[in-house]
């Protein structure tokens, strides 16, 4: 299979996530979808890592695994929190900062 | 074959991700999601990366996942609204969308990478398993590597910062204690004196 192939699928899933995030109202798939994003960015590296032959975009890819992790964790840990202080789960209730 | 192979892996993933954006309970989204990994998966091992593969399979797909499905547990699933409070929003989101997918597209395509077109080189017959990533990961991007395990250390701090129950001293309970309460304590910092009482009723 050529590379523009998976560029292609890697630009649809990234569009896929954006709207996932434009859409939806509920934080935790937002997360989601932020999750959609970021494999859409892995599958795009691996593909150029394919591309010229070399794996250090795949040591870029595994980075950017930690990166989503992280991000993962603080995102669940902010919405655990909301959940306990008895907020509305939903980004548009969600407007101020001071809780 | 590798053809059949990656349509198949590319309808999984495309599904998958339109799985996570349209399905409304947030159970389903999360097993959506788990078949977009391993679909992508798939696709990874087709780009000859095995460890990236495996790496996504096993800290995806097996770790991340599980720690969405219990919050997505211990919050419920309620669902949202059907109609979206901003007219209009959905027009002009598939717009946005599908502008953003052209022009990523063309953007990339058009470009002047040369092997976008090929296979890509014949690579050896190691390129991307687990002895190459390691010599990779361990000599040349020691330092990155290094900083990325700080980092999922500070993360994982902070989250035990932010959902760790806050509990009043003086307050009597375990209720949750809103902003007041000035510092943020992780749990099992300090033992409250109170025994906790379960505000819902729990069954002993």
């Amino acid at each position: 299979m050529n590379i523009s192939w998976y560029i292609v699928l890697s630009a649809l899933l990234f569009t896929i996530g954006a709207i996932g995030i434009l859409v939806r109202r509920s934080p935790m798939v937002i997360l989601l979808c932020l999750e959609l994003m970021l494999n859409a960015g892995n599958l795009a590296l691996v593909a150029f890592s394919r591309e010229v032959g070399n794996a250090q975009g795949q040591v870029f890819a595994l980075v950017v695994m930690v990166i989503a992790a992280c991000e993962v964790v603080v995102g669940l840990g902010l919405i655990v929190a909301i959940f306990r202080r008895k907020l509305p789960l939903d980004v548009d209730d969600l407007r101020e900062l001071r809780g | 074959m590798e053809a059949v192979l990656f349509f198949l892996a590319a309808i999984g993933a495309t599904a998958g991700a339109i799985g996570v954006v349209a399905l409304r309970n947030p159970f389903y989204a999360v097993l959506a999601l788990i078949a977009h990994l391993f679909s992508l998966a798939v696709l990874f091992l087709l780009l000859t990366s095995a460890f990236v593969a495996a790496a996504q399979v096993v800290v995806y797909a097996g770790a991340v996942m599980v720690l969405y499905v219990f919050v997505v547990a211990y919050v419920g699933s309620d669902h949202e609204p059907l109609l979206d409070p901003v007219p209009g929003q959905r027009l002009f989101t598939g717009l946005l969308a599908f502008f953003l997918f052209v022009e990523i597209s063309a953007a990339v395509l058009s470009s002047a990478l040369k092997a976008l077109g090929t296979h890509g080189p014949d690579v050896p017959a190691g390129f991307g398993d687990p002895a190459a990533i390691g010599t990779l990961l361990l000599e040349k991007f020691l330092v990155p590597f290094e900083a990325s395990s700080i980092l999922l250390l500070i993360a994982a701090v902070g989250a035990i910062v932010l959902a760790g129950r806050k509990r009043q001293q003086a307050g009597g309970g375990a209720v949750s204690s809103g902003h007041s309460a000035p510092k943020a304590r992780p749990e099992g910092a300090a033992p409250p004196p109170v025994p906790p009482s379960h505000p819902v009723g729990a069954p002993k």
